[in-house]
């Protein structure tokens, strides 16, 4: 029973996470270990985890996704201009900067099935075009690059708010979204697609799967989760900037590394990112509990990124060569 | 046996890319519970002979006759649609997938229903392991394991256990020996025997004459795009059809000169 959760992809991914939060649980002591220290990573995890989850679908199936970092800020000043600047009913709002996320995730997505261009290079291209209308059109109409709104209280409780004045509420969306994707990756029949597109394109489409509706389907789900959380973002802090969201770019794609995604494709799961974005997490946010120089947890994250991809492809080999029960010699 | 049609004929078909011509008037047939095999050095076209039965390629001209009838494809689902399977050299698999979740792939079986789906894993499991089973792969008992964690023939044979599992009637197999030691090769080979015994057309596509002779009923040698030669089984020797795949007399030469 034991050996065979050693031998799960995510085993890694958890063993990682135990060390992390054990040291930083030894440096920060009780605070750490106590409500302040649990809230500030979980805030943390439920923000870049939001969109880790999206991103690791897609690079389960063999692709990547880097204009999220401008889908955020696109997605919080087109809330705030038609709610703040133009103080239209702040559902509308919401609508329209969840819609600028769906739509950049649809052309992303056709894109990347229309042309051969790597969705790596191509992604970065919608990126900076999506900055470049964001910064513009926030000058042209607002003025300045920064724009302020005031949500109406339900807004505020429902995606801005905190319990106790530390643990945000979009811990309980990050949560039900990883309930949403855990049951469309492992449970539905479309997650069996999303692996077999990750293994083999070509055998996949042979199959008679819809491979370019389904990389357009999941480009539209991480448009959608970096505009959610932009959207979440402005509620919150009551403004918006056009420079927000750069760092969710490497964050998330490290989250779902460390959780165990092969950078090749085929395999991956929701817990194995839930736990990277977990550990990513603890050590961004453990280093500020912790004494030492906040610099040095850069220098963590790197070294355990290394090794999570040094020690996914030993897992792999190991998963793939086991047997359960003891079969004749081979 | 020449009372029922060929399950496939092709019929002087052409094809050619822009200004180049990769096949020259080939006629095939293979009838069921036949195998034909197809032999060839490499860049004698027969990747782009297998493509043509496959429908990824329309042959420039030519007729294609499936049960006797004319016909054409439209595309590769086409042709599976209506029976082709095509297997390659390394099973066309998903390495990191499960035996059940990989021979479903695109056909899943589920349970529940609207939103509230879900992958039937243990049914899936339960037909992929009774699948490959009844092809004598009795080694293949969880339907769990990785398909990375076979080997390459009892890879082949899940893929072509898969394919005949939803319906296939003619099986191309490109080079299902290729990559593989003799004593895998003899498996694969068992498989071919039992697909054939279970009346499927099957075309072998090898260059390796020992396993054509081991399987073959009819074989045709293909040389620059065009058939070189068309024989039953026992019509030819193992020595003449090796000459023959390498042009001519080449093997027969090197032979006299290490004499």
């Amino acid at each position: 029973m034991f050996a065979s959760l050693l031998r799960r992809p995510e085993a890694g991914s958890f063993l990682g996470l135990v060390v992390v939060y054990l040291f930083f649980a030894a440096l920060g002591g009780p605070v750490f270990l106590g409500a302040p220290g649990w809230s500030s990573w979980l805030n943390m995890a439920a923000e870049v985890g939001f969109i880790a989850l999206p991103i690791g679908l897609l690079m389960i199936a063999g692709e990547l996704d880097i204009s999220v970092g401008a889908i955020l800020p696109a997605a919080s000043l087109t809330t705030a201009i038609i709610s703040g600047h133009y103080d239209l009913p702040l559902w509308l709002g919401i609508a329209g900067g969840l819609s600028v996320g769906l739509l950049v995730g649809f052309v992303n997505g056709v894109l990347v099935t229309r042309t051969t261009i790597p969705s790596l290079i191509l992604t970065i291209g919608t990126m900076f075009g999506v900055m470049g209308l964001t910064l513009g059109f926030t000058i042209l109409i607002a003025g300045s690059t920064g724009v302020f709104l005031v949500p109406d209280p339900v807004s505020k409780a429902l995606l801005g708010s905190a319990l106790g004045g530390m643990f945000k509420v979009g811990i309980f969306w990050w949560l039900g979204f990883v309930a949403i994707v855990a049951y469309l990756l492992h449970v539905h029949p479309w997650g069996n697609w999303v692996f077999a597109l990750g293994g083999d394109r070509e055998s996949a489409r042979n199959a008679g799967i819809p491979t370019a509706r389904l990389v357009i389907q999941m480009y539209m789900l991480s448009g959608f989760a970096a505009a959610f959380v932009g959207v979440a973002q402005v509620i919150s802090f009551g403004s918006a900037q056009v420079a927000a969201g750069s760092s969710f770019i490497f964050n998330s794609i490290m989250c779902v590394v460390i959780g165990g995604v092969l950078l090749t494709g085929g395999a991956g799961s929701v817990l194995g990112i839930v736990l990277g974005t977990i550990t990513f997490a603890v050590v961004n946010q453990g280093i500020f509990f912790s004494g030492l120089d906040p610099n040095f947890g850069s220098i963590i994250i790197g070294a355990l990124l290394l090794t999570a991809v040094l020690t996914n492809d030993r897992f792999r080999a190991l998963a793939a060569s086991f047997v359960k029960k003891k079969g004749p010699a081979q | 046996m020449s009372t029922t049609p060929p399950v496939l004929e092709l019929r002087n078909i052409d094809k050619s890319f822009g200004p180049i011509d990769v096949l020259h008037s080939i006629s095939l047939k293979v009838q069921a519970g036949e195998v034909l095999c197809l032999l060839g050095d490499n860049g004698a076209g027969k990747s782009t002979l297998i493509k043509t039965l496959a429908g990824v390629h329309q042959p420039t001209s030519g007729q294609i006759l499936m049960d006797g009838e004319e016909t054409r494809f439209t595309g590769p689902r086409d042709a599976s649609a209506r029976g082709i399977a095509t297997v390659h050299q390394f099973g066309g698999t998903f390495p990191l997938m499960s035996i059940g979740r990989s021979f479903f792939v695109g056909v899943e079986p589920t349970k529940g229903w609207g939103p509230f789906k879900r992958f039937d894993r243990k049914r899936a499991n339960e037909i992929a392991v009774k699948a490959v089973q009844d092809f004598g792969i009795t080694r293949i008992d969880d339907g769990d394991r990785l398909v990375g964690g076979l080997s390459g023939g009892e890879r082949q044979s899940l893929a072509i256990a898969r394919a005949v599992h939803f319906g296939a009637r003619v099986l191309i197999l490109d080079e299902p020996t290729a990559a593989l030691g003799v004593k895998q090769a003899a498996h694969v080979l068992r498989i071919v025997n039992e697909a054939k015994r279970r009346g499927l057309a099957v075309v072998f596509i090898t260059h390796q004459v020992m396993h054509a002779m081991a399987v073959g009923d009819h074989f045709a040698v293909l040389i620059r795009g065009a058939i070189a030669a068309d024989f039953r089984k026992g019509e030819r020797s193992r020595e003449e059809i090796t000459d023959l795949m390498a042009g001519g007399e080449t093997m027969a030469g090197l032979e006299a000169l290490s004499h």
